[in-house]
């Protein structure tokens, strides 16, 4: 049995019927019959909720317990990974997992936001949610990364960096945003998988990559469901309908220019299955390092400027420089 | 600065007790919730007299306080948001967009343009919290990108004025990379050696304080002024717990390090006009000579 979330309750009715037939079934041919019909049926009910997903099904599928995270990522993907720590000046976040490895042959540097399985895991690694220092880890990481010339390879699935008050103390923005200045001129290939949540500016600490992939019921917004509607609605209950309104789905930003692809997951949910999931994601990244390998690190700079440069959407309207020399015809 | 002297002749105290007193004419301080006269309050540079809080103030005040008079220079006017996501919570964004606009005459949150310091030309951008509380969306990464390579194109130090609630919802995930974009275009621009000037007035938080606002190679607050990343609600809310008398004020940023010195609005053009010299005296790329040596 596995966990199942509300909107698949009819799934998980399935599997408990086909649990309690299980014995029966080894000496029965009826009970084996029913079994193999619930079985098909739970694909068909499977492929049905799985193939008109609301934002926010995928907001609480992307928040899964037993979803791989990065340190399921890291294990599938890289050989003999050594975990690096602290950013040398203040501590160790372990909300943020950082370090050296291989990829294929390739040396990489890989960092990314870590959630954590159990419960005691999770409390200890503030659910995903980094301090300064974590961001300032990251930093500190890429940055030797680059000093070698080797690639990096970030996860991102964070609710959002931690808004608390040491956080606040010790510069939660200045870090954020050193982490986006510094990104965007790295001398170095920087791939970015958002692997969950991308929560806010918390998580683009870790995206401003040359190439942004997404999985496909991964979430990614400028602030959570529950956060939007409780300002925008005044009512923290309306998630779903922010979660709408917000685009935050990955076909969504695909279609915004946001990311540029979309990792298929095993029907279900990347947790249904997580070595298929961790083997498309593998492939994937192989692809992209093997695009940006051929190029020169100043195109690739160049290029990844240009790529944050053109985003956002606005209207100019003619007479665009027809300024105002008088400060007074601006009026408040 | 005419707006900030004193009036030649004040009134006689305690006429104003016998007049009726029209709405208006008073307001409360925001920080120390004193009663002030509004006169008083615009006399004294919209500052409060009692605990020296800094009002807001608006575009043509802040451009009198920081520029020289009539050097102001508006570009790229014309840029106007559009809804790409078309977003609507209780109300459309189209409208939002359109009452806004018509309230304040502002097709965006950010004013930009050319304009001198003491002879010295620089680029100025401020975000104006009266549209949709100074938040960040497409219009406003672009009109700060266009600030930073405008700047690059004249050789002048970029200042930017700040007072934002953060990213604009309404715009989703492009104003989240707004934050990027807004970063890369600063990088870029240090990258040249060109100064920037970053002055963060109350309130400034979220997306705009996570990104152009805390990459100032100097960085400015007015005094009292609110900064921050997380809301202290949001805090509040998370850590279950009551917030620090003074937590995210300017003295409190002050002392953590965050910020290189508080200034209140009389001296703001003099320390602009210090670092800007400052930093130009030496540099290779020097600015035209007319304006280092006044002042």
């Amino acid at each position: 049995m596995s966990n199942y979330l509300e909107f698949e309750q009819p799934l998980a009715e399935l599997d408990q019927r086909i649990h309690n037939l299980k014995d029966q079934s080894r000496h029965d041919t009826k009970a084996a019959e029913e079994v193999k019909r619930l079985q098909k049926k739970i694909y068909q009910l499977q492929q049905e909720i799985y193939h008109r997903l609301t934002p926010w099904q995928r907001t609480l599928i992307a928040r899964h317990q037993d979803r791989p995270g990065t340190a399921d990522y890291i294990t599938g993907l890289l050989r003999d990974f050594t975990e690096l720590h602290g950013d040398r000046l203040y501590g160790d976040d372990p909300a943020i997992l950082g370090g050296i490895g291989w990829f294929d042959q390739q040396a990489v540097m890989v960092i990314g936001h870590h959630k954590g399985k159990t419960v005691k895991e999770r409390v200890q690694r503030n659910f995903g949610m980094p301090h300064p220092e974590g961001y300032r880890k990251a930093l500190r990481l890429m940055q030797l990364a680059e000093q070698f010339h080797h690639p990096i390879l970030t996860f991102i699935d964070t609710p959002g960096a931690y808004p608390g008050v040491g956080a606040e103390e010790r510069g939660q923005s200045e870090a954020i945003a050193r982490n986006l200045l510094v990104m965007s001129s790295l001398r170095t290939p920087i791939i970015t998988v958002v692997i969950g949540e991308g929560g806010s500016g918390g998580a683009l600490a870790l995206g401003v990559g040359d190439r942004v992939l997404m999985l496909e019921h991964a979430v990614y917004s400028v602030i959570s469901p529950e956060g939007c509607a409780a300002i925008l609605w005044n009512d923290s209950a309306k998630a779903k309908e922010a979660a709408d309104a917000m685009k935050m789905t990955a076909p969504d930003l695909l279609r915004l220019g946001v990311i540029d692809e979309v990792v298929s997951e095993p029907l279900g949910g990347a947790h249904r299955d997580a070595p298929k999931m961790i083997d498309a994601v593998k492939q994937a990244v192989a692809h992209q390092l093997e695009k940006l390998e051929g190029s020169p690190v100043d195109d690739i700079v160049d290029q990844r400027y240009r790529k944050f440069r053109r985003m956002g959407v606005f209207l100019e309207e003619s007479g665009s420089d027809s300024s105002s020399a008088h400060p007074q015809n601006i009026q408040e | 600065m005419a707006w900030f002297r004193k009036k030649d002749q004040p009134q006689e105290p305690g006429t104003e007790k016998r007049v009726k007193i029209p709405e208006g004419l008073w307001v409360k301080c925001n920080h120390c919730r004193e009663i002030i006269y509004k006169k008083e309050l615009e006399r004294n540079g919209k500052v409060c007299p009692k605990c020296d809080y800094h009002f807001p103030i608006d575009c043509a005040e802040r451009l009198a306080l920081l520029v020289d008079d009539g050097s102001f220079t508006e570009r790229d006017r014309g840029l106007a948001p559009l809804d790409p996501l078309a977003f609507r919570d209780t109300k459309k964004y189209q409208d939002r967009l359109k009452d806004t606009q018509e309230r304040t005459g502002l097709r965006d949150a950010m004013v930009m343009g050319d304009a001198r310091v003491d002879g010295m030309p620089v680029v100025l951008a401020v975000l104006q919290f009266g549209f949709m509380g100074g938040s960040m969306g497409s219009v406003v990464g672009e009109k700060l990108l266009r600030a930073v390579e405008r700047a690059i194109d004249v050789n002048a130090p970029l200042i930017v004025v700040t007072s934002s609630g953060g990213a604009r919802m309404q715009e989703g995930i492009l104003s989240l990379m707004q934050m990027a974009k807004t970063s890369a275009a600063i990088g870029r621009l240090k990258a040249r050696g060109l100064p920037y000037i970053s002055l963060l007035t109350d309130p400034t938080y979220g997306g705009v304080t996570a990104s152009f606002a805390m990459l100032g190679d100097l960085i400015l607050a007015e005094p009292k002024a609110l900064i921050g990343f997380a809301g202290p609600r949001v805090i509040e809310q998370t850590i279950k717990q009551k917030l620090p008398e003074g937590f995210q004020r300017a003295e409190f940023l002050l002392r953590h390090g965050m910020v290189d010195l508080i200034v209140e609005r009389k001296r703001q053009r003099e320390i602009i006009r210090r670092f800007i010299a400052w930093s130009a005296s030496g540099s290779a790329a020097e600015p035209a000579a007319a304006g280092r040596t006044s002042g």
